[in-house]
């Protein structure tokens, strides 16, 4: 009897609803506007980087006006917070060896953006403008040597380009599939 | 009046006037019963008469009572308690203070030496946090979930939504990258303090994004937290449509605020930085993200960011273990808790002679699929010093190494202290001197 009655449902939805992927109608669909604030996680490739623009020169003050400085140092260094520049070793053979510090050891030069933008300063995340974004992160890359001219203007078609030394030194993760060991030929 | 009614009104009568232990004790000792009934017979027309009882405890060797009688509150109706005798509790772990100077919780580890059955109590589970972390006051009538990305249908869940939704109950544990055993560690709570296991409700990750149809080329997804710095993972689409839950319940009750009240992503058998807390965004996208928590893992060694993503086949004896006393020679329990990324546990082995002899442990309940696994095994304490270890073998036939063995497979030379690639998952040694006191035998 019920069957009988949903049939019909059935015959008209069917068409469109795939027979594997049945639809409770439960949710809302989101506004453009509220993904677009949401939609924080810089791929890679920039997609999600929103317009604006910075230099290494203009970055260099608001890394003093920010607050960023007071933590991490002056100089990138020498500060409670975690240093944001590399040691003077010259320049290494695997860049890797710099250490972990996300703005020369990260393989995107997007994954920097983000997290400034996401994570800092501390205590006020959040309210830096995207200029203001791209402005410290050219800076913190001026003071890796990963770009050499502070006037350069890194914006959303710029900064996914930025070659980082690491681009291709790192370890991806394996395809993961379940119920397969997590390292062929790792017995444990 | 009914007997029973009788009884009862006597009983809430007692409780109100806070009765001392020896009542019950003298009431009903049996060296003399005629003279002792007498005695009874008194104190109970005392009781009637509303006096306060006296304190002449007769001298005999009854075993003790209870040390007083508490009075309801109103808050222990409410929400119940722990006995004040129960001091079981988190400490930090990893050298950094939780909270620290600023108030960021960091990483607190469980006390597993403590632990009976495999689900660890809401407030004694152990928390990670990438960087250190305030616990956001989310107000879950204002919470909400989005799915977007590469989907037909982006979608936007209330609470209630996600409760409408069929959910699944299943216990998992969560461990941390952190969870590394070390020479310097006297107890299990440092060694393996961790991880914990809990029962968590919610909805299958996979039917929510089939509402919102996953688009071809879809091979990843980021999960995304509302806390100050919103961390986020990138997760292969593969697990994502396997098993991972979007959680609202854990233990029976919202998950608790500093377990991502009131949403968390459970990714099982995945390091505990997958486990996004306070969730409320996936988009589904077509690479890996490298975010900031994703940077936190990277290695230059394909083997170790492959071993520090499942998580391995791994196992503790929690009793006895660092710290604590046998009292004797003789009878124990052996008990220890066994978990795999890979699955179920299938087996686990103990020994008692430092890995000269196995046995098989008994598997006490079903063994879940990434989730905690009771084991014990009965053993004989002859009094001379022993060592005693564990190992777990899964349902994938992955079988938990000694560090020595983990160090031969990637020919360390013999002079280096072994360190295990990716998660640590070696074999804990324990050693139990000729005092019964237990030690932790890393070399
Ligand atoms: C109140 C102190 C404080 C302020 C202000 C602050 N930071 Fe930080 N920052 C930290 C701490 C603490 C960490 C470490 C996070 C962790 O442990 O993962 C950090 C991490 C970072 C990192 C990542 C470092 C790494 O290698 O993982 C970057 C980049 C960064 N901060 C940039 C900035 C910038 C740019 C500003 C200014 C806009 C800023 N910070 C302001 C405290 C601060």
């Amino acid at each position: 009897m019920r069957l009988l009655k949903l049939l019909p449902l059935i015959l008209l939805f069917g068409a469109a609803a795939d027979a594997q992927s049945p639809t409770y109608g439960v949710g809302r669909t989101p506004t453009d506007a509220e993904i677009l604030a949401w939609d924080i996680a810089i791929s890679p490739t920039g997609e999600e980087l929103p317009v604006g623009s910075g230099t290494a020169d203009e970055g260099s003050e608001l890394y003093l006006e920010k607050g960023c400085a007071g933590c991490h140092g002056t100089t990138g260094a020498g500060g409670l917070a975690p240093r944001l520049v590399k040691r003077d070793v010259g320049v290494l053979e695997d860049p890797w060896q710099y250490g972990r510090i996300l703005p020369i050891r990260s393989p995107y030069a997007t994954s920097v953006w983000d997290f400034i933008n996401r994570g800092m300063p501390l205590g006020a995340e959040g309210t830096l403008t995207p200029d203001e974004v791209y402005s410290i992160t050219a800076y913190l890359f001026f003071l890796n040597d990963v770009i050499d001219d502070d006037l350069m203007v890194l914006d959303e078609k710029t900064l996914p380009a930025i070659q980082m030394p690491n681009r291709d030194n790192w370890a991806q993760v394996p395809d993961w599939f379940p119920g397969q060991p997590r390292l062929q030929g790792y017995p444990y | 009046m009914s007997l029973a009614l009788k009884f009862l009104s006597v009983y809430f009568f007692v409780t109100e006037l806070s009765v001392p232990v020896n009542f019950i004790d003298e009431g009903i000792t049996m060296d003399s019963k005629k003279s002792d009934r007498r005695e009874f017979l008194k104190r109970g027309a005392a009781l009637a008469g509303g006096v306060a009882l006296g304190t002449t405890k007769t001298a005999n060797a009854q075993l003790e009572g209870p040390e007083s009688f508490q009075r309801g509150t109103d808050e222990i109706v409410g929400y119940g308690k722990r006995s004040r005798f129960v001091d079981s509790v988190r400490i930090p772990h990893g050298g950094r203070a939780s909270p620290d100077a600023f108030g960021l919780d960091f990483h607190i580890a469980t006390p597993l030496q403590d632990s009976v059955g495999v689900i660890t109590p809401s407030s004694l589970h152990y928390m990670g946090t990438t960087r250190g972390s305030f616990i956001p006051d989310i107000d879950p009538e204002k919470h909400r979930l989005m799915i977007h990305g590469m989907v037909d249908n982006p979608l936007v869940f209330t609470m209630d939504d996600l409760k409408r939704m069929p959910s699944v109950t299943r216990l998992h544990f969560i461990e941390c990258a952190g969870n590394r055993s070390n020479r310097r560690h006297t107890t299990i709570q440092e060694t393996h303090g961790m991880t914990s296991c809990a029962e968590w409700t919610g909805v299958l990750l996979s039917t929510l994004l089939k509402e919102a149809g996953v688009q071809a080329g879809a091979d990843w997804i980021v999960a995304e937290g509302v806390e100050e710095v919103k961390g986020a993972s990138s997760i292969p689409m593969t697990k994502a449509m396997d098993d991972c839950l979007i959680c609202y319940g854990m233990n029976g009750e919202p998950v608790r605020p500093q377990q991502g009240f009131p949403l968390r992503l459970m990714a099982p058998g995945f390091e505990g930085i997958f486990n996004v807390k306070w969730l409320r965004r996936i988009k589904v996208v077509d690479q890996y993200y490298m975010t900031y928590n994703d940077f936190g893992h990277l290695t230059q060694d394909p083997a170790t960011a492959a071993l520090g993503y499942q998580i391995g086949p791994k196992s503790v004896i929690t009793h006895p273990s660092g710290g604590q006393q046998l009292p004797g020679a003789g009878f124990y329990e052996v008990s220890g808790l066994a978990w795999s990324g890979g699955g179920s546990v299938a087996r686990v082995e103990v020994t008692t002679d430092g890995g000269r002899t196995w046995f098989d442990a008994d598997i006490r309940g079903p063994a879940h699929k990434m989730a905690h696994t009771r084991f014990t095994f009965e053993w004989n304490w002859d009094g001379s010093p022993c060592e005693l270890q564990s190992r777990c073998i899964d349902e994938i036939g992955q079988v938990q190494p000694s560090r020595a063995q983990a160090a031969e497979f990637w020919n360390q030379p013999p002079d280096q202290a072994p360190r295990v690639r990716g998660q640590d998952n070696s074999i804990q040694p324990w050693r139990v001197d000729g005092d019964g006191s237990i030690h932790n035998a890393i070399a």
